[in-house]
């Protein structure tokens, strides 16, 4: 009878979290969806309790009140700019999870493990391993802990190869002989280590598809502890989340025009860019009162937000700035490239916190047609994600990147730490048209002083 | 053998499932998309729950705990940050909404 709740709870969970992704497809049915999902998740929870093979509670317990405290305050008290970290680090522990059951599970049954299960663990430990390292490198490098430069060496693609081929190698040799545990734990080793190297080489820019590998990785982490410990719930969950991760991969990547081994053994922007036909010239620097009236006697402004603005934490002035300009009749829109900042879909929760409607967010598609009736594109903190190399010489390091453009609007403002180039180390010929005003410094205290003098225009 | 025939029918559904239902899930919410699946995922905590509870000796129950508090975190802080995300979009303003949760 038990045995039946508890596979019933499975199927609820099942069901619920497959109607919970269905219902972000749309903002307005998400929250209602993603309780379903909440309820599918306590519904597994108790049922698994309720499992025959449990007979002690005690340290479960423990262990539940532990990680729903730590869980719970990380994620109420975490800064909307510092969500990529703490979603890394979510993998983090999710992938962790699965390690040690797997660890756990081969610790246990060793040598009389059978062929298909022992597959199952050894993906779930490799993956889970190699997820949990990576994951917490990452976090490191959103957090800044670490330089956000790629680190890499001589060869570094051939030993990370060779890293991965004894760890995949360990595995088929436990799939023929369980009992050897030195092989196990070897494996684990080359995970972790291939986890760390994974992600060392990467540059803080391409965190975004990064982020999405993880994801996926941790997922598919999930569905191998699913084979193992043979149990569909987790299956299912573990391979939405796979895909989901994958999908976002590969449109993470589409958005910057390039191949996702590209990106992993790339080390792109470490390399010194090739010369490109460098457009010369001196960027034209303005001051506030001037952006200020272009802004203020515009039509219509489209802001276009990068990673500079969630550094910044510019998000709630940029909307005050918005809303001034709402005031005096300006349509206000905002332009968010798939790959702006460090996560899929980080600048739209960092303007959403910021209080802007989501009717006035706009995808790449959508918006590209609609600068050249625009007056004022101002950009904050992106750079690459509006080079207009990128659409018009082939020779760019960043050819074929779709990209924002704003340099068809009327007039451009762009709001910039420093004189510095972008990630990639390369011009931008926008910064040097006649029509671009430059105006330095920290994103906030420009976006404030333009607020003041907006209203005073 | 025929439990694992059934898992990999599970998986391959559930693999064409996911397709069809994530690539409709605009940019727009893709963080939440990351931080959701990511707790849903975090159901992997059923496994550590058997190995926490199932007394099979210290290292078990040592590795066992220790998961249920990783997955725990997982699942607690991935549902709620997603819902902290999604209070956030709302179509159009609302004056009132300047509250701070």
């Amino acid at each position: 009878m038990e045995h039946y709740f508890v596979e019933f709870s499975y199927l609820f969970a099942s069901v619920f979290f497959i109607v919970g992704l269905k219902s972000l497809s749309h903002p307005d049915t998400a929250r209602r969806g993603m309780h379903l999902a909440e309820i599918g998740m306590l519904l597994a929870i108790i049922g698994t309790l309720l499992h025959k093979e449990i007979v002690s509670y005690q340290w479960i317990l423990v262990g539940l009140v532990v990680g729903g405290a730590i869980g719970g305050v990380l994620a109420q008290r975490v800064a909307m700019t510092a969500l990529p970290q703490l979603t890394a680090l979510s993998h983090g522990f999710g992938a962790l999870a699965a390690t040690l059951v797997g660890i756990a599970e081969y610790a246990r049954h060793g040598a009389a493990i059978e062929k298909p299960q022992m597959i199952a663990i050894g993906v779930e430990v490799l993956l889970g391993a190699l997820t949990t390292t990576g994951s917490i490198v990452a976090a490191a490098k959103l957090q800044e802990l670490m330089r956000g430069s790629p680190i890499t060496f001589k060869g570094q693609n051939y030993v990370n190869l060779g890293i991965l081929a004894v760890a995949l190698g360990a595995v088929v040799f436990l799939i023929f002989s369980p009992g050897a545990a030195f092989a196990f734990y070897l494996m684990l080793a080359l995970a972790l280590v291939f986890g760390l190297m994974l992600v060392l080489p990467i540059a803080a820019a391409d965190m975004p598809v990064v982020m999405s590998l993880l994801n996926a990785y941790a997922g598919l982490a999930a569905t191998a502890t699913g084979f193992a410990i043979n149990n569909n719930v987790l299956i299912i969950a573990g391979t939405l989340n796979g895909f989901s991760g994958f999908i976002l991969s590969v449109l993470m990547c589409r958005a910057m025009n390039r191949s996702i081994t590209n990106v992993i053994f790339g080390a792109f922007g470490s390399a010194a860019s090739p010369a490109t036909a460098a457009a010369t010239g001196e960027a034209r620097e303005i001051n506030i009162e001037d952006a200020a009236t272009q802004l203020a006697y515009a039509r219509q402004v489209i802001f276009v937000p990068g990673y500079g603005m969630a550094t910044a934490q510019a998000q709630h002035v940029v909307r005050e700035l918005a809303s001034v300009l709402e005031e005096r009749g300006v349509t206000v829109k905002y332009a968010i490239h798939p790959v702006a900042g460090r996560m899929p879909g980080h600048m739209n929760v960092l303007l959403a916190e910021a209080d802007v409607p989501y009717s006035q967010l706009f995808e790449l598609e959508q918006i590209n047609s609609d600068f050249p009736n625009t007056d004022v594109a101002i950009v904050i903190g992106a750079n690459d994600v509006v080079n207009p190399d990128a659409r018009d010489n082939p020779g760019s390091p960043i050819a074929g990147m779709p990209i924002l453009d704003v340099d068809r609007a009327r007039s451009v403002i762009v709001l910039k730490r420093g004189k510095g180039k972008g990630f990639a180390g390369i011009e931008n010929p926008l910064f040097l048209k006649q029509n671009t005003g430059m105006l330095y410094g920290d994103a906030k205290g420009t976006l404030g002083k333009l607020v003041a003098a907006v209203a005073q225009a | 053998m025929n439990s694992l025939m059934s898992g990999l029918y599970v998986f391959a559904l559930s693999a064409f499932l996911g397709y069809l239902v994530i690539s409709r899930v605009p940019p727009l919410l893709h963080t939440p998309l990351m931080s959701a699946t990511n707790a849903i995922s975090g159901i992997s905590l059923v496994g550590s729950l058997v190995t926490a509870g199932g007394n099979h000796g210290v290292l078990s129950t040592v590795l066992g705990v220790t998961a249920v508090i990783c997955a725990t975190i997982n699942v607690v802080g991935g549902f709620w940050i997603t819902e902290r995300m999604l209070k956030f979009f709302r179509r159009k303003e609302t004056p009132a909404a300047k509250e701070k949760e």
